[in-house]
């Protein structure tokens, strides 16, 4: 395992994304840091500002006006940095696919490392998510 | 003269869930100017909402906000039953009740655990979360889902509440009492807490009236209004509460307008559930069609009156859909409360209204401050007018329509 990885996957910083979500997601995802899940047991917190972030979390669908701060974003996060599309609306559309202010997918701006669907996925399924995503860059087979 | 700052607050800030960018113009502590730029949220709704069947468009009306995610299918509904004459059986009446109020009550906790954040106490938003999840899977065992319940159709609901089910649903309302009485009380005598909300982002009566606040925000202002009881709809005529009014209309009176309000919900969920015990009858009449015609139906959501408009042609789809949510009525009124407050009360009075972008964003152009103003639709016609002329000119085309 290269320093990087050992670094990266020990203690992750998550910094939020929202695009033009329906909140959904983006409450489950606080939901993960509350008592009930308390995802802060494992290291892993939300921070505030992307240049701290080691996972990016894309929720909802990116809009013309919303599209190009997603870029601005990512571009601005120190790399090697994970990207975590949450939800059907981040993974494909969703419903907004036909609306006239629906780009392109997340994919097509930024590279996605993971996709969650769900609308919106339970908080169990996001934990699960993160474990996976560790797992495989640490080489767990 | 003192030299005015702009601290931007978003488009992407940690201390928002959603994109909307504010302009703080602030002269050293004091703010004395907001810009609100919306935009980062619109997904054109209400044109999507034309290419789908009266069935599923409460599928996407459910998605507009995942917080009210019952109010708007609620009210949806109401405007294609009223467009069509439909019949909604007496029990699916009750179901809809408990549905709206179970999301009132777990949107309040929401509210209250985010403002204990925006106020760097971050003890209330742990125990407020903690008490909502109850209240979600009360969700999932109703509907099958936590967020997103799909329960409602034009004709009725989609799914009963067994009666098996009531008592375990009454046992996690009675499990919620005591919490909300505690923060109840732990909000009335932490004199910190009262230091930092009392006389702060005050909304005064007339205010209220003249920006058409609705929901807490306008209750907490001493209007008392309130789509419940103004036009008693579903259950709410038949069941006894209250309308909470709060006198100061400062961001304490709207914390304690909404937990008491959460009180009042357990109060007309347990009444509807008492009747559901015994009353007979299917939950949906099944329409078979939906009539041409007109119908406005409204719901009393979380954050206030919201508004949907359907005009049906006797087709399976909507002619046009319009929709109207409480927090664009609730969001302009930070332009006269957050004025003259200090940077660090900014946060709080910002998130006091509630906000909901998700919701807001059909169309609107927002411009505060001195020598800005809000454009009416009347405006924004007169500027698409303008516009297009200027364009005409500039192609050198006549006439009414364009050749490219
Ligand atoms: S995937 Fe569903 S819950 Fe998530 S933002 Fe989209 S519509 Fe909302």
């Amino acid at each position: 395992m290269s320093f990087a990885v050992n670094m990266l996957t020990r203690s992750l910083n998550v910094f939020h994304l929202g695009g033009s979500a329906c909140n959904n997601c983006d409450i489950e995802i606080i939901d993960t840091l509350t008592p009930r899940y308390d995802l802060e047991r494992f290291g892993i917190t939300l921070v505030g500002s992307v240049r701290h972030a080691d996972v990016l979390l894309i929720t909802g669908i990116f809009n013309k006006k919303s599209a190009i701060r997603l870029k601005r974003v990512y571009q601005e996060a120190a790399k090697p940095v994970l990207v975590i599309a949450i939800g059907a609306c981040a993974c494909t559309g969703n419903m907004f696919q036909k609306s006239y202010n629906w780009n392109v997918s997340v994919d097509k701006y930024i590279p996605v490392d993971a996709y969650l669907p769900g609308c919106p996925p339970k908080p169990e399924a996001m934990i699960m998510a993160m474990v996976k995503l560790v797992k495989k860059l640490r080489g767990a087979k | 003269m003192s030299k005015t700052t702009i601290i931007p607050i978003g488009p992407y800030h940690p201390l928002q869930e959603e994109p909307e960018f504010f302009k703080l113009h602030v002269e050293g502590e004091k703010v004395v100017g907001l810009d609100i730029e919306l935009g980062y949220n619109h997904r054109g709704i209400e044109k999507l909402s034309e290419l789908k069947t009266f069935e599923q468009t409460v599928f996407l009306v459910e998605r507009i906000c995942g917080i009210c995610s019952t109010s708007h299918p609620l009210a949806c509904v109401q405007a294609v039953e009223d467009a069509g004459g439909v019949e909604v059986p007496e029990r699916a009446l009750y179901i809809r009740s408990v549905i709206g109020e179970l999301e009132r009550l777990h949107s309040h906790m929401l509210w209250l655990g985010l403002a204990g954040h925006f106020l760097g106490f971050n003890t209330v938003w742990m125990w407020a979360w903690r008490y909502r999840e109850p209240i979600l899977e009360l969700f999932e065992l109703i509907t099958g889902n936590r967020n997103h319940y799909g329960m409602m159709k034009p004709g009725g609901v989609r799914r009963d509440i067994s009666v098996e089910d009531i008592p375990a649903i009454q046992k996690t309302l009675d499990g919620l009492k005591g919490p909300i009485c505690l923060f109840r009380d732990a909000v009335t005598d932490d004199p910190l807490i009262r230091a930092r909300l009392e006389g702060v982002g005050t909304l005064t009566k007339q205010q209220a009236i003249d920006y058409c606040a609705v929901g807490p925000t306008a209750r907490a202002s001493g209007v008392a209004k309130d789509v419940r009881k103004d036009h008693p709809h579903l259950a709410y005529g038949r069941v006894d509460f209250k309308i909470i009014t709060g006198k100061n209309g400062d961001v304490f009176d709207k914390a304690i307008v909404r937990i008491l309000e959460t009180l009042e919900s357990i109060k007309i969920i347990e009444q509807c559930l008492e009747v559901l015990k015994t009353l007979p009858g299917p939950v949906d009449s099944n329409p078979k069609e939906i009539m041409a015609g007109e119908g406005i139906g409204t719901y009393e959501a979380p954050r206030g009156e919201v508004i949907h408009y359907i005009c049906s042609d006797g087709g399976n789809r909507p002619l046009r859909h319009k929709i109207r949510a409480p927090s664009f009525m609730n969001v302009p009124t930070n332009q006269t409360t957050v004025i003259g407050q200090s940077v660090a009360d900014a946060t709080i009075i910002l998130a006091a209204v509630d906000p909901c972008y998700c919701c807001t964003e059909r169309m609107a152009a927002l411009d505060a401050g001195s020598g800005r103003r809000i454009l009416s639709s009347a405006e924004l016609i007169r500027l698409s007018q303008a516009k297009t002329a200027k364009l005409k000119k500039e192609m050198g085309v006549e006439g009414p329509r364009l050749k490219i």
